[in-house]
C-alpha cells in the first residue's frame, strides 16, 4: 500500500464509535417504543371489559424526578469533561437516586393498582397494554440503572478520570433517551389515555 | 497468568498438525473475535441451515410432485413450510448477509477490525443459539402430535392461530424466543456494522469513496435497526399472551389480530429490502470489476438504495389486501409498493449501463449476477402485478405469491451470494473454486430455478393455494406440480456440487494470490487469506478505486472524481 501517494488531510476525523453505536441502538430501541405505543393507542377504550385507565394517578412526582435526572446527568457530564471528579461523583449519584425513586415510584403506583384496583397483567386488555408499555420503560430504566451503578462503584472507588468523559457521555445519551421515551409514555398513558 | 500456554485468538494458523492442536485450533474459534473468523463462522452456519432448509424444501416438493400422496403427514408438513421460511429468512438470508459483511466491511474500508469485536462475538453466538434453539423444538419436548414440538403456524404466525387455546403445546414458544433472541443478535451485528462504516474507515475514505458493498451494508443496517425491533417487540407481545395471560391479540378480550398482521409486515416488508439490498451490494462489486469499468453512477446508486430503504418502511399492508381495509388504505399500499419500482429501476438501468460498452468476463460470478439482473427484473414485475390490489384479492396466497418472491430471493438474492462466494472465496481461503464445478453448479442452478419458479407462477393462477400438503388429481395442477418438484431436484443437485466445490477447492483449488479478479476495492491489496491485522500499513485512499490507482499510475481516478 505504500506505492499511493500520501496526501495532505490532517483534518482526517471520524465520529465516535461509541456515539455511533448508541445512536444506532437508540434508534433501534425507539422503534420498538413506537411498536408498543401504538398498540396502546390503537387498543384505548377497546378493551371489553374490567378496570378502565380512569383508576390510574398521574405520577407527577415520579416524573419531576426522572426528568430532572436528566438535567443532574447533563451536569455530571459537563463536570467529568472539566476533570472535576468530586462534583462528578455528586451529580452523578443524584442521578442515581432519582432515577431510584422514579423506580419506587412505579413499584408503589403497581401495587396500589394489583393490590386495591384488582388490574393485572391477565385482567383485560387494559391491564395487558399498561403494564407492557410502563414496563418496558421500567425495564430501561433498571438497565439505564444498572449502568449508572457501575459507573458509580467506579467513582467511589477512584478508577474514574477525565479520560473516561467520552463513555460517560454515551451512557448518558442511552439515559435522555430513557427519559425522552417517558415523555411519550407519559403523554400517551396519562394524559392522552385516561 | 501464563500467557505462553493460553492460545491468542486469531493467531493460530488455520491447519492443525497434531492433537493437542485440535483442541486450541477450535478454541480459538470459539472465542475469536476477529471479524474475518466471525464472518467465517456466520457463513459456515447460514450455508448448513441453508442445506437443512433446502432439505425441507425437498421433501414438500416430494410431497406435492404427485396429487393425494402420502410421503409427509399433513402436520410434518406444516411444521417443514414454516421452518423452511423461518430458517430461510432468519438463519440462512439475515446470517449470510451480516457474515459476509462482516468479513468484507472492515477489510474494504481499510479498517483493522469492526468498531466493537466482542460485540460481534456476542451477536454471532446469539444468532447461533437462536438457531439451534429453533431446530431443538424438533427433538425437545413432547409435542401435541407426537412427534417434537416443532412450529407449526407459518412463519408469519397470524394470531388467533397463535394464541394458546388453538396452539397447545410449546411449539410458538420455541418460534417466538428464538426469533427475539437472534433478534437481539442481528440488532448487534446491525449496530456494529454502522459504527464501523462511519468510525472506522481509513485515511481518505471519505462516505462518497467507499465501495458501494459497504454503502448497501451501512443502508441495510439502517433498515435492520427500525425493522427487526418491530418484530421483536411483537414477538414480546406474542409472549405476554401465552405465558402471562395477556389479551393483545385475543379478540374476546378487545385485542384484534389485525393488530399482529400490521405489526409482523411493518417487519416483514422491509425484512425483503434488508436481505436484498447486501445481494444488490454484490451485483454492484462484481458487474464493474468482470465488465472491465467503472460503477456507473455511483452517487445514483447511494440515493437509489436510500430511497429503497425509505420506500420499504411505508408498503407492508399491499400483504394485507385480502383482509378487507378501506380503499383509501388499499389505494396508498398500492401507490407506495410501486413506487419501489423507482429506485430499483435505477439501479438496474446502472448495471446495464455499467455492462454496455464493457468487456465482459464471462466468469462464474459474472454468470451468476447477469442472471439475477434478468431475474430481478421479472421479480420486480410480478411483484408490480401483486401490487395491484384487485389482482392480488384473485391471486393472493396463491402459488403466483410464492413464485414471485422466490423469484427475489432465489432468484435475487440466492444468486448473488453465489456469486459473492465464487468471488470472494479465493480471498477468503487463498485458493479459487472450480469455474469447472461453478458453471455446473450455475447452469444447473439457472435450468432448476427456472423450471421450478416459472411454472409455479401458472399452477398459483391456475387456483393452486400456498399451504396445502396436497391436492386432488382432477385439479389440472398434476403435470405442473410434477415439473415443479423435477426442477427443484435439479437445483437440489446444483448446490451439491457447490457444496462439494466448496470443499474440494479448498485442498486442491488453483492458488489465488492477493487479487485474483484484477480488481479495484482494497480487500485484494491484503494477502489471501488476509491476515489477522488485515493491512500491514494504514491504507491511505484518494478515489473510489484505490487498488486502480496503484495499477495505473499515470491514469488515477482521482484526476477525474471530484
Amino acid at each position: 500500500m505504500s506505492t499511493i501517494p500520501i496526501f495532505a488531510d490532517e483534518n482526517w476525523k471520524l465520529p465516535s464509535r461509541g456515539r455511533v453505536g448508541i445512536l444506532s441502538l437508540i434508534i433501534g430501541e425507539s422503534a420498538i417504543f413506537t411498536i408498543f405505543v401504538v398498540a396502546y393507542v390503537y387498543y384505548i377504550g377497546r378493551s371489553s371489559y374490567g378496570p378502565t385507565p380512569r383508576i390510574l394517578d398521574v405520577p407527577y412526582f415520579n416524573t419531576v424526578c426522572l426528568l430532572s435526572s436528566s438535567l443532574t446527568i447533563w451536569l455530571a457530564e459537563h463536570a467529568i469533561e472539566r476533570g472535576k471528579i468530586r462534583t462528578f461523583g455528586l451529580w452523578w449519584a443524584a442521578t442515581l437516586l432519582l432515577g431510584a425513586i422514579f423506580l419506587v415510584g412505579t413499584a408503589v403506583e403497581w401495587s396500589r393498582l394489583i393490590v386495591v384496583e384488582g388490574l393485572t397483567i391477565r385482567t383485560n386488555l387494559f391491564g395487558t397494554t399498561f403494564y407492557s408499555l410502563v414496563g418496558l420503560h421500567a425495564t430501561h430504566v433498571v438497565v439505564g440503572l444498572v449502568g449508572l451503578s457501575i459507573v458509580m462503584l467506579f467513582t467511589l472507588f477512584g478508577r474514574i478520570e477525565q479520560r473516561h468523559a467520552e463513555r460517560i457521555q454515551v451512557l448518558g445519551l442511552y439515559w435522555h433517551f430513557v427519559d425522552a421515551v417517558w415523555v411519550v409514555v407519559f403523554t400517551v398513558v396519562y394524559i392522552v389515555g385516561r | 497468568m501464563a500467557d505462553q500456554t493460553y492460545p491468542i485468538p486469531g493467531t493460530l494458523d488455520r491447519t492443525p498438525s497434531g492433537g493437542a492442536t485440535v483442541l486450541e485450533w477450535l478454541h480459538s474459534w470459539v472465542v475469536t473475535v476477529d471479524h474475518k473468523k466471525l464472518g467465517i463462522l456466520y457463513i459456515l452456519y447460514a450455508l448448513c441451515f441453508l442445506l437443512v432448509a433446502g432439505a425441507e424444501a425437498m421433501a414438500m416438493r416430494i410431497q406435492l410432485a404427485v396429487p393425494n400422496n402420502h410421503f409427509l403427514s399433513p402436520e410434518l408438513f406444516n411444521e417443514f413450510f414454516t421452518m423452511h421460511g423461518t430458517t430461510m429468512v432468519f438463519l440462512v438470508g439475515m446470517t449470510i448477509i451480516f457474515g459476509i459483511g462482516n468479513y468484507l466491511v472492515p477489510l474494504m474500508i481499510g479498517a483493522r477490525d469492526m468498531a466493537f469485536p466482542r460485540l460481534n462475538a456476542f451477536s454471532f453466538w446469539l444468532s447461533a443459539f437462536g438457531g439451534l434453539f429453533l431446530y431443538f423444538s424438533f427433538i425437545g419436548g413432547f409435542g401435541l402430535y407426537g412427534m417434537g414440538n416443532a412450529p407449526d403456524v407459518t412463519w408469519w404466525a397470524y394470531a388467533p392461530l397463535t394464541a394458546k387455546a388453538f396452539t397447545p403445546g410449546h411449539n410458538t414458544d420455541y418460534w417466538a424466543l428464538s426469533l427475539i433472541v437472534m433478534g437481539f443478535g442481528t440488532l448487534g451485528a446491525a449496530i456494529n456494522i454502522l459504527a464501523t462504516a462511519f468510525s472506522m474507515r481509513c485515511r481518505g475514505m471519505t462516505l462518497f469513496r467507499m465501495p458501494l458493498f459497504v454503502w448497501l451494508m451501512v443502508v441495510t443496517s439502517g433498515l435492520t435497526l427500525i425493522t427487526i425491533t418491530p418484530l421483536t417487540a411483537a414477538q414480546v407481545m406474542l409472549v405476554i399472551d401465552r405465558y402471562l395471560g395477556g389479551h393483545f391479540f385475543d379478540a374476546q378480550a378487545g385485542g384484534a389480530p389485525i393488530v399482529w398482521m400490521h405489526f409482523f409486515w411493518i417487519f416483514g416488508h422491509p425484512e425483503v429490502y434488508v436481505l436484498i439490498l447486501p445481494a444488490f451490494g454484490i451485483a454492484s462489486e462484481v458487474i464493474p470489476v468482470f465488465s472491465r469499468k467503472a460503477i456507473f453512477g455511483y452517487p445514483a446508486m447511494v440515493a437509489a438504495s436510500i430511497g429503497i430503504a425509505f420506500v420499504s418502511t411505508t408498503v407492508w399492508a399491499h400483504h394485507m389486501f385480502t383482509v378487507g381495509m378501506t380503499s383509501v388504505g388499499n389505494t396508498f399500499f398500492a401507490l407506495s409498493t410501486m413506487m419501489v419500482g423507482i429506485p430499483t429501476g435505477i439501479k438496474i438501468f446502472n448495471w446495464i449501463a455499467t455492462m454496455w460498452g464493457g468487456k465482459i468476463r464471462f466468469a462464474t460470478p459474472m454468470l451468476f449476477c447477469t442472471a439475477f439482473l434478468f431475474q430481478f427484473l421479472c421479480a420486480g414485475l410480478t411483484g408490480i402485478m401483486l401490487a395491484v390490489a384487485p389482482w392480488d384479492w384473485q391471486l393472493h396466497n396463491s402459488y403466483f405469491v410464492i413464485a414471485h418472491f422466490h423469484y427475489t430471493l432465489t432468484g435475487s438474492f440466492l444468486f448473488c451470494m453465489f456469486a459473492a462466494f465464487y468471488y470472494w472465496y479465493p480471498k477468503v481461503t487463498g485458493s479459487m473454486l472450480s469455474e469447472k464445478l461453478g458453471k455446473w453448479h450455475f447452469w444447473l442452478f439457472f435450468i432448476g430455478f427456472h423450471l421450478t419458479f416459472d411454472t409455479m407462477h401458472f399452477v398459483g393462477m391456475l387456483g393452486m393455494p400456498r399451504s396445502i400438503y396436497t391436492y386432488q388429481a382432477d385439479r389440472g395442477w398434476n403435470t405442473l406440480n410434477f415439473w415443479i418438484s423435477m426442477g427443484g431436484m435439479i437445483q437440489a443437485i446444483a448446490v451439491l456440487i457447490f457444496a462439494w466445490n466448496l470443499i474440494r477447492s479448498y485442498r486442491y483449488g488453483k492458488v489465488a494470490g492477493n487479487d485474483p479478479w484484477d480488481a479495484w476495492t482494497l480487500e485484494w491489496s491484503t494477502p489471501s487469506p488476509p491476515p489477522a491485522y488485515n493491512f500491514a500499513e494504514d491504507p491511505v485512499v484518494r478515489s473510489r478505486r484505490p487498488l486502480w490507482d496503484i495499477k495505473h499510475p499515470n491514469d488515477p481516478d482521482w484526476k477525474y472524481e471530484r
